[in-house]
């Protein structure tokens, strides 16, 4: 390929807080019973409300800053935002402009660095509903639009990238990753398809010779999963590299996906760019943080997938694979970590335990007792002791006794091994190590 | 004497002593209403309860005695128009934070009084309900924007009344109808539930008949409030408290702008202040910055927060359109969406945040020296009704004197020093404090109202 990705990423996801972002609402948009029920004057947008900034959603937005080796703003405001939408209570968005909380950090990727252009945190808008339906009970249907205020004012954080994702693949891991830090932070739930995490990709290409950003870009917009995001990338790539091949440039426009083509499709055209008129927020003080408040939030991040990955690895002799698949959500991986402790204790093979688990050969639940469940694993893999004159009899029995999966085997259909060795297993009547019989079994049948 | 000529502190004194009924009181203000309403058009719409609320309130401290509010307060059960077609018939389902506190202090609502549509504007002229008139000269106007709770004092149409000022819009009123009007610190008194104008700036605040009252009222509505987060968080003082204290050896410094349409007032009010220096304080003549920058900051940060605050009156969640905005609401709209739009933000918005750092430190220096500053309110008397229609920037210049403390959020007062026999116009002079230092506005101004015979209810 003559042309290579520049790609960043817009992330925003809902914060997991009781209350709204600028009022006492409950903050519950997937929850709740019925449209409109967790409202009040501020979100509502009526005269004379105020707005009052959320804390605890301002100390989420920090958290997640330092988990992503962001610099913080010790100093910080809100702006507004001012545009028209019906969903826009009060004719313009409380978000952050110049200042944002968090900026200048990273995520690492297996693909090399992304960096994090910077973190803030706004307000989401209530969300909108095109339906049909019979407003004057004449039987025929209206198209109208309905507004739902549950979700006005909720707290919605926002992640910029720089454009330094290389490739789909990357974006995609950039995105899980991201989405795991903040679950385990318990910052946000990114229930994707219900618009709890939202993904916004700028995509460009330029030639492989070339360091300078492309004079365009295209933003690809609603997309609510990260096959979805890896696909929209795949496909912009193959359309942009066609109209530049031809001497052309990509229009400046925003694109949605649509998941049933597998296509991007024009949404509007960003030539004439929206001015939103950024103000600071008159209603809402600065907010200032002192470096000891900053220090307290860091002290309780706790340990990240990332380093937790490493450390099990280190510290009870895991593989790379077993040691991320352990670590993927944190509860789970504080369950894992007390099975792999008393392992450990008891001298046990760490990484055989684990396989055991993970391969379902040992059912198990998270709500039970990692020693129940190490209890388990112990008698399930105690096994008896076979000499090898008793063992090779068994399998000379079964195997002139089943003589069509031996021709299957010869044939070249291995799989029948796991048949031949149940059945050696069930002749012997002891538990027995599988490795033992299948090593003794595959040298009979050679 | 009719009852509804009493002021605040009279009827809860006269109240207490059972010299008057609540009723009594109430009887003598309708018949007033009855009279001079339909004419004078102060207030929008008054409170068919108020009689019934009152009796119910008279075990506390305002005793149930009848406040007339501007119609940009929010109130459950009585309309709330701002004076604005766009809001005509708009009943709110929630209480404003100044008048939920007046009811539980036994305050009762007596009406909603007209102001200039969205309080743009010092004249109450620009109202979509009609302009309302100076009850001390029908041909005068009241000032604004509070100018229906001025005339209402003035009318004795009600015994104390709350306003809200964004630069002026206590203060000049209440100098052009001879009444008190106090705006208190930017913070003091909390935001919610008033129909935002200039939100760095709108300050609720009481209009009545004597600095007494202002304090009386004051202590029933500032104060925290954690649903505005500009609102102070520390409890306010007694503001009684400070009443009837001496004034021997406070630093009084004279603002003496020496601008031409002014000369007659600085002059009267000079010869006014001398009562400050026989009561033992110290007054000299001070320069401050040229007023007339404060007006191009007030301007400019007044328009941009405009823009965005009505916003929301887009026709969508509200019955009426953009369409009902009257001429200088949509005049606001587009030039402060003009100010903040890219590329002139720099040129006008942001460089009037600098010129009101700059007035901030000269506040501060003047501060070093004087425990206060007054000048005259307004450069001059009431102005006859029409003059605002064809004069874009009437009230920034009406407002001139005021507006340096507006756009920095000091507390000041207006207190009448001089009518005029022939017009029976009154002049104001405007005491400004240091941040939170309404004690020493109370202090110099009750003495300074005690001690001119300009005072219309203290010299009945």
């Amino acid at each position: 390929m003559p042309y290579k990705l520049v790609c960043g990423l817009e992330i925003h996801a809902e914060v997991k807080t009781n209350s709204k972002m600028f009022c006492s609402c409950k903050n519950d948009p997937f929850g709740a019973e019925k449209p409109n029920i967790y409202t009040c004057p501020v979100c509502l947008g009526m005269p004379g409300g105020l707005p009052v900034a959320n804390r605890k959603a301002i100390e989420l937005t920090i958290k997640l800053g330092l988990a992503l080796n962001c610099q913080i703003n010790l100093f910080s405001k809100f702006d507004r935002k001012n545009y028209f939408y019906p969903d826009l209570a009060k004719g313009y968005q409380i978000s952050q402009f110049d200042i944002p909380f968090c900026h200048d950090g990273y995520i690492d990727t297996s693909e090399g660095r992304v960096g994090i252009h910077r973190i803030h945190l706004e307000e989401d808008t209530a969300k909108l509903s095109h339906q049909e339906i019979d407003l004057d009970g004449d039987g025929e249907l209206e198209k109208v639009t309905l507004v739902d205020f549950n979700r006005s004012s909720v707290p919605l954080i926002e992640i910029v990238t720089e454009p330094d994702i290389k490739s789909a693949t990357q974006a995609k891991e950039y995105g899980q990753k991201l989405r795991q830090i903040m679950r385990y932070l318990d910052i946000a739930d990114c229930d994707m398809e219900k618009g709890g995490m939202r993904l916004e990709a700028n995509i460009s290409l330029r030639k492989e010779s070339r360091t300078e950003l492309p004079d365009y870009k295209v933003e690809c917009k609603n997309i609510n999963s990260f096959k979805f995001l890896e696909a929209a990338i795949k496909f912009e790539i193959d359309r942009q590299t066609e109209i530049l091949q031809n001497g052309s440039t990509p229009i400046q426009e925003t694109r949605g996906y649509n998941p049933s083509t597998g296509k991007t499709f024009s949404q509007r055209s960003k030539e004439d760019a929206a001015d939103y008129r950024y103000f600071p927020d008159p209603d809402l003080p600065p907010i200032e943080f002192t470096q000891a408040e900053i220090d307290t939030i860091k002290n309780k991040i706790g340990e990240l997938p990332d380093a937790k990955s490493v450390r099990f690895t280190k510290e009870y002799n895991l593989n790379e694979k077993s040691a991320k698949d352990l670590t993927i959500n944190r509860t789970e991986s504080v369950f894992f970590e007390e099975v792999l402790s008393l392992a450990k204790n008891e001298s046990l093979e760490c990484q055989k335990v684990i396989n055991s688990l993970l391969n379902k050969k040992i059912e198990f639940s998270f709500e039970e007792k990692a020693a129940d469940v190490l209890a388990r694993f112990k008698t399930a893999t105690t096994s008896d002791t076979v000499d090898t004159k008793e063992l090779q009899i068994t399998i000379d029995k079964v195997l002139s006794a089943n003589q069509d999966a031996v021709d299957k085997y010869k044939a070249g259909k291995t799989a029948v091994a796991g048949f031949l060795i149940g059945q050696v297993m069930k002749e012997l009547g002891k538990k027995v190590d599988i490795a033992i019989v299948r090593e003794q079994l595959v040298a009979s049948l050679s | 004497m009719k009852l509804n000529e009493l002021t605040l502190k009279e009827s809860i004194d006269a109240l207490d002593k059972k010299e008057v009924k609540i009723e009594e009181i109430y009887e003598d203000l309708d018949q007033v209403y009855q009279a001079k309403n339909k004419d004078l058009n102060i207030y929008l719409s008054v409170n068919k309860e108020a009689l019934n609320e009152a009796k119910k309130a008279s075990q506390k401290p305002l005793r149930g005695l009848p406040i007339a509010v501007k119609d940009n307060f929010c109130t459950i059960g009585l309309p709330t128009t701002a004076s604005s077609n766009v809001l005509d018939g708009f009943m709110p389902a929630y209480e404003s934070t100044v008048t939920k506190k007046l009811k539980e202090n036994g305050g009762v609502i007596f009406g909603k009084t007209n102001m200039d549509a969205w309080a743009h504007g010092s004249s109450t002229e620009t109202s979509d309900f009609g302009r309302t008139l100076n009850p001390r000269n029908i041909e005068h106007l009241p000032g604004g924007s509070s100018g229906g709770s001025a005339a209402a004092i003035a009318a004795d149409m009600s015994i104390a009344a709350i306003g809200s000022e964004t630069a002026g819009s206590i203060r000049q009123p209440a100098a052009w109808c001879g009444t008190v009007g106090f705006k208190p610190s930017y913070g003091r008194v909390s935001r919610f539930g008033v129909v935002s104008m200039a939100s760095s700036t709108d300050s609720p605040g009481p209009l009545t008949k004597t600095v007494e009252d202002a304090c009386l009222l004051l202590n029933a509505f500032a104060g925290p409030d954690e649903r505005d987060a500009t609102c102070n968080v520390e409890k306010s003082p007694d503001f009684t408290s400070f009443i009837g204290q001496s004034i021997k050896g406070m630093k009084i410094g004279v603002v003496y702008q020496d601008v031409k349409e002014i000369g007659e007032t600085n002059q009267k009010l000079l010869q006014e202040l001398n009562i400050l220096k026989e009561l033992g304080a110290e007054v000299e003549i001070v320069k401050a910055m040229d007023p007339h920058h404060a007006i191009g900051v007030y301007t400019v940060v007044q328009r941009a927060e405009v823009s965005s605050n009505l916003a929301r009156y887009d026709g969508i969640r509200y019955g009426k359109d953009r369409s009902f905005f009257g001429e200088e609401g949509k005049k606001r709209i587009m030039l402060g969406t003009y100010t903040l739009t890219k590329g002139h933000a720099d040129q006008y918005y942001n460089l009037a945040q600098k010129v009101r750092t700059l007035y901030l430190e000269n506040y501060k220096e003047l501060f070093k020296k004087y425990d206060i500053l007054v000048s005259p309110t307004s450069p001059s008397y009431a102005k006859k009704i029409g003059a605002s229609l064809d004069a874009a920037m009437f009230g920034e210049l009406e407002d001139m004197l005021l507006e340096p403390s507006s756009i920095t959020g000091l507390p000041g007062i207006n207190v009448p020093f001089y009518r005029d026999e022939t017009s029976n116009l009154y002049l104001g002079a405007s005491f400004v404090a240091p941040m939170w230092k309404e004690e020493s506005i109370i202090k110099v101004a009750d003495a300074f109202e005690k001690n001119t015979k300009w005072n219309s209810w203290r010299n009945k």
